[in-house]
């Protein structure tokens, strides 16, 4: 009994410097983001007097009464941030649900169905998998303006709307999730094909439609290059271009690049916040297989 | 496997539905792979203005690129960047990784939590972000450093001199919390039958991490290891935002990077797809000589 009491207790004590290193390292990780918080409420004068918030006698020693949401309100009249927001919205959602879509279904195909092809098709997925996006920058551009979808929506969204890594996780996932019994019993009810896939195979799926959902909202959310490239309408541009020009527009004003960018990820941390534990399991589901 | 029953149940399936639930990707990968694909062996071998007007020159992109000193600097500066990415970043994520993973640990979730936030942050963000935060003497970077060392340079020139050890700092940020959720999940599958073994064999702590731990994760370490080459050689949005451009002396220019202002500030598509394909190659080389690692591991 002895021996095991002070077994644990020296286990507790081992735990003490990576509780330490732990800590450390999160306030590391941290500390940018309330830096830039504390920015986005700062006037320009503080900006550069204080590091986080601007010292006075104010609770816990800081002058609360100079902060100020002006940083947001003029992102909002002089600059229309909110039409970018919406964009950013419109765009990740359409993006997000078409690409999981498609993909939940061609996955499922290539998972639960014999068919002459297969194996070509498979391939196809994987040589799709390994091709780097940067060769495709130069003629996807000069296709994109062929099919006349320059500074169009469909020109970012179409060429996404079923990735093959998508394809290729939703293959393994319904290998996984969805018995041959089930598929046979409900052809042998007389179900639909269309029918058994919205009903029966999407709800099996589930987990996996909410990390890839997410994966993909992020990414177009997060997506600088491609909007960059085939948008040129200033009204047309979502966050992630809207936000890098506010350094030609407001080359010093430091409060208001921070206020926008703030704006920008807040809202995906909070998604995340609310769907990590899918997300992460389905980023790691392709990898730790192996 | 080729029972009766089940060769009667595959023919029961009607033979279009698979096509049909393919054919968004089937006609996607036609579209917006394979035809840019095949024009980009075209364009690699055109000079070009604009999407519209182009003159053919055959394989004189690609000794122009071979003998262009500003696609050296680019190379320079990506592998230089890869080489921080694999030996400084990654060490960190797994090192991360086995703080998480100590038994008894309370608030694992919290602290996975907090090291990954960074990641779903866009480049762009973070470029603006460390931009701001590497600038000379209000930049948080420089103020923090002073305060703990008084005799760092509160002047330091993160963003005029030293641009690479910059952008390694800024990925590293980004980045670590991200390869240590691979880490974390593969030390969770090293089975810890095979932990206590080795501990009543009279293992220590670094024969157990040598002997049991490293064989057992070899396969992840290989995969983030590709993955973080892979993704260290398509640097391009993070310096382009960081530094509003290439930086001074285009000591943050990077291949894609090179690539992009070819393209789409030159306006040569031709050049930029030759671009393109050297880079096509080396991540290939990379993909390929992760393979032959695998199978040399498996082989031991």
């Amino acid at each position: 009994m002895t021996g095991d009491l002070s077994f644990s207790a020296r286990q507790k004590l081992l735990l003490i410097p990576v509780y330490t290193l732990l800590t450390i390292a999160a306030v590391v990780t941290l500390v940018p983001f309330v830096w830039m918080t504390c920015a986005a409420f700062k006037n320009n004068a503080d900006f550069f007097s204080s590091l986080f918030l601007p010292t006075g006698d104010g609770f816990l020693g800081i002058d609360w009464s100079r902060l100020t949401i002006t940083n947001f309100k003029r992102l909002f009249t002089e600059l229309s941030l909110g039409n970018a927001l919406m964009n950013s919205f419109f765009l990740s959602s359409v993006s997000a649900l078409l690409a999981t879509l498609c993909s939940a279904a061609g996955g499922y195909a290539l998972a639960k169905f014999r068919f002459a092809g297969r194996g070509v098709v498979l391939n196809l997925v994987l040589i799709a998998l390994v091709i780097p996006g940067p060769l495709l920058m130069a003629p996807g551009y000069q296709l994109i303006y062929k099919l006349g979808l320059l500074d169009t929506y469909a020109g970012l969204i179409l060429p996404g709307v079923a990735p093959a890594f998508g394809i290729f996780l939703f293959r393994q996932a319904a290998m996984n999730a969805i018995p041959h019994e089930l598929l046979e019993s409900a052809r042998i009810d007389g179900a639909g094909e269309l029918r058994i896939f919205f009903t029966m195979v999407l709800p099996l799926l589930r987990p996996m439609i909410g990390a890839f959902l997410m994966i993909t909202f992020l990414g177009t959310w997060n997506n600088f290059i491609g909007p960059q490239i085939i948008l040129q309408s200033p009204e047309l541009f979502p966050l992630s271009v809207a936000i890098n020009q506010l350094r030609g527009l407001y080359g010093t004003d430091y409060g208001m690049i921070m206020s926008g960018t703030l704006v920008s990820i807040a809202p995906v941390l909070a998604l995340f916040l609310l769907l990590q534990k899918e997300f992460i399991a389905g980023l790691t589901s392709g990898a730790v297989k192996g | 496997m080729n029972t009766p029953a089940k060769r009667r149940r595959f023919r029961s399936e009607p033979t279009w539905v698979p096509w049909l639930f393919l054919a968004p990707f089937l006609v996607t990968i036609a579209v917006f792979l394979a035809w840019p694909l095949i024009q980009s062996v075209l364009l690699s071998m055109q000079q070009t203005y604009g999407p519209r007007t182009t003159r053919w020159i055959g394989f004189e992109n690609f000794t122009f690129l071979l003998g262009d000193p500003l696609f050296w600097k680019a190379l320079r500066n990506t592998v230089v960047f890869a080489c921080g990415s694999v030996f400084l970043q990654l060490p960190l994520s797994l090192g991360l990784a086995m703080l998480l993973n100590r038994p008894g640990l309370k608030g694992r979730a919290f602290f996975r939590l907090i090291f990954f936030a960074p990641s779903l942050v866009g480049l762009v963000f973070v470029g603006l972000m460390f931009a701001l935060m590497f600038e000379k003497r209000t930049g948080m970077i420089n103020v923090a450093l002073h305060a703990l060392f008084a005799s760092f340079n509160p002047e330091f020139p993160w963003l005029q001199e030293y641009v690479m050890p910059a952008l390694i700092l800024a990925a590293l940020w980004l980045y670590v919390g991200f390869n240590m959720i691979y880490f974390l999940a593969a030390l969770q599958h090293v089975p810890a039958e095979l932990m206590e073994a080795a501990a009543l064999d009279g293992a220590g702590p670094w024969q157990r991490f040598r002997h049991v731990v490293v064989p057992e994760i070899m396969p992840v370490v290989s995969f983030v290891v590709l993955l973080s080459l892979l993704g260290s050689f398509q640097l391009f949005e993070l310096p382009f935002i960081l530094l509003n451009g290439p930086g001074p002396d285009n000591s943050g220019l990077t291949i894609v990077m090179y690539l992009y202002q070819m393209g789409f500030s030159a306006n040569d598509l031709g050049y930029a797809s030759a671009i393109g394909w050297m880079l096509a190659l080396m991540l290939g080389t990379f993909a390929l000589g992760q393979r032959l690692w695998m199978k040399k591991e498996e082989a031991k």
